[in-house]
């Protein structure tokens, strides 16, 4: 490996993504823009179809784009697809394996494509996340697939992980070792972390910034904790609703019992009043009402 | 050291952690010198994000409280009878800003205020 490809040297964003356009027959992704610093996890969130696995797919280059840059450790990832990718490690909704083949077997085909595959850190994840070697990948549940996806993103020293849907098919238990994983990995200030989600899960705690995504346009990316302190859920009785109320909301939903909407914080005060009750709105909550009001 | 997050609480994150740091510094149960556990390790114990932790120390280490060491982590600063009386005549100050703030949009005077707080604080004792 050349020598100048050294990652230490490299201290911009891990990821960029600027001005990316995919067009398909039904649906187009928008000038999506975003970046992750090492040392930070994302939570990339959105409806089912707004464009998450597409963005995850065309960083991994693997569908054509049609315009825009993505660099991931500041290499475009086009040209230097292969040494980028053997820094990445991802996780994939679908099963992305040869079924007819074992555990091992899948293994052994996948393992020499990484420089620095880690035999002894694979077979520590296998155990721990009780997964037989010699299992066919066809007979193995969604929740094993998940694991034996993420027994080999994390086997080969991957400095950027990549997690489509990771939790989906996950019981409560496997997410939550999930976050604790994720945690320890994190420990290493050097790495990054872009998850897709289309529910809340407890895996959002560990984000730090959140990339919304709806019908293939970034709705906002921005630090987690600024995102919630930024919007506010406000429930309260239909009588008090005009029109140019109803125009200051995201996304309003109204029922004979009343009302709930949210609101950009900025106009809080305004709201303030007994009339209604305000509360922090959950992400779900955002995600939710931005996609009804658009 | 107990660090104890609400989830469910207004107050944000980060501000439940600056308070409690405080308030254990103020109440001399953590000794001057003594570390805090690591940026990433407190996130991940109380799992919460890098970003809510660090925006926790660096407001921390900004009022007096806490010194980090680039590369050592994090530690508790030498005691400070000042700053410790200064913080507490801050929290008030933020206290009765808003007050004010309601004041002002309910209409209710200065004087009224005054009286209230008055009536309250004599109540009290």
């Amino acid at each position: 490996m050349d020598s100048s490809y050294c990652s230490q040297d490299y201290q911009g964003p891990i990821l960029e993504i600027r001005g990316l356009w995919k067009k398909f027959n039904n649906f187009t992704l928008q000038d999506i823009n975003l970046q992750l610093e090492r040392g930070f996890v994302m939570g990339f969130i959105g409806p089912n179809g707004s464009g998450k696995t597409t963005t995850i797919k065309l960083i991994l280059n693997l569908l054509r784009k049609d315009r825009g840059e993505i660099r991931v450790f500041g290499r475009d990832n086009v040209i230097e697809e292969k040494e980028i990718k053997n820094r990445i490690g991802f996780v994939f909704d679908e099963n992305h394996y040869y079924g007819i083949l074992t555990i091992n077997e899948m293994k052994n085909l996948i393992a020499p494509f990484y420089s620095n595959w880690n035999e002894k850190t694979f077979q520590k994840y296998l155990k721990e996340f009780d997964l037989n070697p010699q299992q066919k990948i066809d007979s193995l549940s969604k929740g094993m697939k998940t694991k034996f996806s993420l027994a080999i993103a994390l086997s080969h020293q991957a400095e950027l992980i990549l997690m489509d849907e990771p939790t989906s098919g996950l019981d409560p238990v496997f997410r939550s070792e999930l976050l604790d994983i994720l945690y320890y990995l994190m420990q290493d200030e050097k790495k990054a972390i872009l998850f897709s989600t289309h529910i809340t899960s407890d895996l959002e705690k560990i984000a730090d910034y959140i990339t919304f995504i709806n019908k293939g346009r970034i709705v906002f990316s921005a630090e987690k904790d600024r995102v919630l302190e930024e919007y506010l859920l406000v429930k309260g009785s239909l009588g008090i609703l005009d029109s140019s109320l109803e125009r200051e909301f995201i996304g309003l939903r109204k029922t004979p019992v009343g009302f709930e909407g949210l609101i950009a914080e900025r106009n809080r005060l305004r709201w303030l009043q007994d009339k209604v009750v305000a509360q922090r709105p959950t992400l779900d909550d955002i995600m939710v009402y931005f996609a009804k009001g658009q | 050291m107990d660090i104890i997050i609400s989830n469910t609480s207004d107050e944000p994150i980060y501000q439940q952690i600056i308070d409690q740091v405080k308030k254990m510094i103020i109440a001399g149960e953590v000794a001057e010198g003594e570390a805090l556990p690591s940026i990433r390790q407190l996130a991940k114990d109380l799992r919460i994000s890098v970003i809510t932790t660090k925006r926790a120390y660096e407001e921390l280490e900004r009022e007096g409280f806490i010194r980090s060491v680039q590369g050592k982590g994090s530690y508790v600063a030498p005691y400070n009878r000042e700053i410790i009386r200064e913080s507490r005549l801050k929290m008030i100050e933020e206290k009765l800003r808003a007050v004010i703030d309601e004041s002002k949009t309910l209409n209710i005077s200065l004087e009224e205020v005054i009286d209230i707080l008055r009536y309250l604080y004599q109540e009290k004792a």
